[in-house]
């Protein structure tokens, strides 16, 4: 199984950190899926999407609902199909193969070339949901019983798959995986994502809106904290806006885009209301 | 070769399994640490280590068990290094300045060397050692005025050091109970709904094939209601001045039961030490803004599951007695603890969980009440544990 070793290093619009970038290499070398966790908003699933245009690759997404079930990645069989179509007898019914229909992950298993698989959330679906996928995962190959065909990987897929935390992981399913913990961004490593999506931004009003939002995630009690892809989606916001740079922490243009709640939003108002977003002190910001 | 490490990591709690430790050997062998100590670190990690949560005990045993491998040469870049970010001088008097002004880079060098051969630990304060918040040269966050930082916001890339930052510390589940994992805990709190309402999508075979038949071979399919979560919650907090000390667990829990987003329906109410004939919807228990007690057991059905969260700790005058309330304001002709019981008895299920430890519950200034209580709710400790002991408790009929 030695292929060329292809080196992840992020994009031009998407920002690694050199941890990222070491988790991701040796998730691939080794053959071994990649878990990735992180809050909400840090960019879990625009690395898999990176990884297939850097390396590109083609890029598939199984998007994992609670009612997924492990074998909707395999394939399906469409039964109720069959039966109507058995009913005017204008399919051949009596071949099965024709109502299989391969999920994400029995296409990536037969493609032609490596591709990139992301399974997205996988913490949406039942709890046994992962452990359901260890075998698959693992051996890279599947039966489908109705037919009696078995399907092999070709070329082992790069598989990335994001969770929320919102279920804890089997741990036999997590002894299979490469992990890596995504933080949130430090200012610079922020300053830097910004940058890769608007280069050509006023440093003044990036500044101000850095300064704004990291206020705003200061603020204690916050249900659901504003997070990379929400400021990136305030400062075009911002740009487009044409808003004056000193408006900017005085009064929190837009805040709509950050702040997605409503005890949230109200909260914010009434903080800026009565100190103003300029009044922090940074010993207060570090300690969110 | 570093199967001291395998156990030195679980020794610090890692749970590092032999598979993991086989992945490692596997990488190695292919040369994907890079020959580097950090390339080891961070390939080390993503293959040892599945959750945050573990990332500073990790750090921790990787100090341990580095520290000091760096040779003597990597020591000099380092502090070469280290001396690259030297902080300019800050304000400081001439009279200071002066003595220290013969100190040239290679003199502050030669220093922090033996410095560090003699040192054996962390050290902070004071005006010799490498550490912070003192007067020595070496260090950061100091008032040396030609001193040299350590550490700190520093780009160095020794993984020892990267290690030594212990970013993840935040993470550790042992240090605090964060809202996630209050959240893991909620998810287990629900209870699949009849099938009476929500929409048909779910193929129900064996009347599929009775139609089917009763049709004459002609298909007939036949969906069911699919399943959902029917829970509803009220929760109701204590927030009299005893428990102020456990306000950041109470919000993390309150935090954690607002984000759970699969209860069918979820209230809050609020009271100061006990329940009497008026409940409050805000923490700050405004006469103006509550509600009869009386009405919420008619306007909330039996079903509710009820999560009570409360010290349980009060003088006995306000448990027992008519008028016994701490709040004058609050007029109170029955009892607290005749409201208890109604709502106790009103609901099916119901919990109450105390910030207090459990082995202090026969101990505190509030033992007495506690036990009343316990007589009437379930109580739990307001932890990971009691909490999910208390969910199983709410799953079943008393």
């Amino acid at each position: 199984m030695q292929q060329a070793q292809a080196v992840f290093s992020g994009t031009k619009d998407y920002i690694a950190s050199e941890d990222l970038q070491n988790s991701v290499n040796i998730a691939i070398a080794l053959g071994r899926p990649l878990l990735i966790k992180g809050e909400p908003g840090t960019g879990k699933t625009m690395l898999a999407r990176s990884i297939a245009e850097q390396m590109e690759k083609r890029f598939l997404i199984w998007n994992i609902k609670s009612t997924t079930k492990a074998r909707d990645g395999l394939y399906i069989y469409d039964t109720v199909q069959r039966l109507y179509d058995s009913q005017f007898g204008d399919h051949d019914v009596s071949d099965i193969s024709h109502y299989i229909k391969l999920g994400k992950l029995g296409e990536s298993f037969v493609s032609e070339e490596q591709v990139v698989l992301l399974i997205d959330e996988v913490d949406k679906a039942d709890i046994e949901f992962p452990n359901d996928l260890l075998w698959e995962l693992d051996i890279m190959s599947f039966d489908i019983p109705e037919t009696n065909e078995t399907v092999e990987a070709t070329h082992r897929p790069i598989v990335i798959i994001t969770s929320n935390a919102e279920k804890e992981l089997p741990d036999a399913f997590l002894r299979r995986c490469v992990f890596h913990y995504i933080p949130f961004p430090d200012e610079e490593m922020m300053e830097r994502i910004i940058y890769a999506h608007y280069p050509d931004l006023h440093k003044k009003l990036l500044e101000e809106a850095m300064k704004a939002f990291y206020w705003v995630r200061s603020i204690n009690g916050l249900q659901k904290k504003p997070s990379t892809s929400e400021l990136l989606d305030w400062v075009q916001a911002l740009t487009v806006g044409g808003i004056s740079t000193d408006a900017i922490v005085q009064e929190l243009p837009f805040l709509g885009v950050l702040i997605k709640k409503d005890r949230d939003f109200n909260a914010v108002l009434q903080r800026l209301h009565n100190q103003g977003a300029q009044r922090k002190n940074p010993g207060i910001l570090r300690s969110w | 070769m570093f199967v001291n490490f395998f156990y030195l990591l679980r020794g610090y709690g890692v749970p590092v399994s032999i598979t993991e430790w086989m992945t490692l050997i596997e990488a190695l062998s292919r040369g994907m640490a890079y020959s580097s100590l950090s390339g080891f670190y961070y390939l080390a990690r993503a293959v040892l280590v599945k959750s945050e949560t573990f990332y500073d005990k990790y750090d921790l045993a990787f100090q341990h068990y580095f520290n000091g491998i760096e040779s003597s040469e990597e020591l000099t870049e380092r502090v070469m290094k280290w001396l690259e970010n030297a902080l300019p001088p800050l304000h400081v008097s001439p009279e200071e300045r002066k003595q220290f002004q013969d100190w040239d880079l290679e003199e502050l060098r030669k220093r922090l060397e033996e410095r560090m051969k003699e040192q054996d630990g962390e050290h902070h304060g004071g005006g010799k050692w490498v550490g912070t918040g003192g007067r020595s040269p070496f260090g950061h966050s100091g008032y040396h005025p030609a001193g040299v930082r350590i550490g700190g916001e520093s780009v160095n890339k020794s993984a020892v050091k990267v290690a030594g930052e212990r970013k993840f510390k935040g993470f550790r589940t042992d240090e605090t109970i964060g809202v996630r994992q209050f959240e893991v805990a909620l998810r287990k709190l629900r209870q699949l709904t009849s099938k009476d309402e929500g929409p048909k999508e779910e193929l129900n075979i064996d009347e599929t094939i009775q139609a089917t038949a009763d049709k004459g071979g002609l298909l007939e399919l036949i969906w069911d209601r699919g399943r959902k979560n029917d829970v509803k919650v009220a929760l109701l907090m204590d927030s009299g001045g005893s428990m102020m000390p456990y306000m950041r667990i109470c919000s993390q829990l309150f935090t954690a039961i607002n984000r759970a987003t699969h209860f069918r329906d979820l209230r809050f109410y609020y009271f100061h030490n006990c329940i009497y004939e008026n409940i409050f919807l805000d923490p700050s228990c405004n006469p103006r803004n509550s509600v009869k007690t009386e009405h919420l057991l008619q306007q909330l059905d039996t079903e509710y599951k009820v999560i009570i969260v409360g010290d349980a700790s009060m003088a006995p005058s306000e448990l027992t007695m008519v008028g016994g309330a701490i709040d004058w304001s609050i007029s109170n002709n029955e009892s607290g603890i005749y409201w208890l019981q109604r709502l106790a008895a009103h609901f099916d299920h119901s919990i109450w969980l105390n910030p207090i430890p459990s082995n202090f519950w026969n101990r505190t200034t509030g033992s007495y009440t506690i036990s009343l209580i316990r007589d009437i709710f379930p109580m739990y400790e307001l932890t990971l544990e009691g909490l999910d002991m208390g969910i199983k408790k709410l799953k079943v009929k008393r």
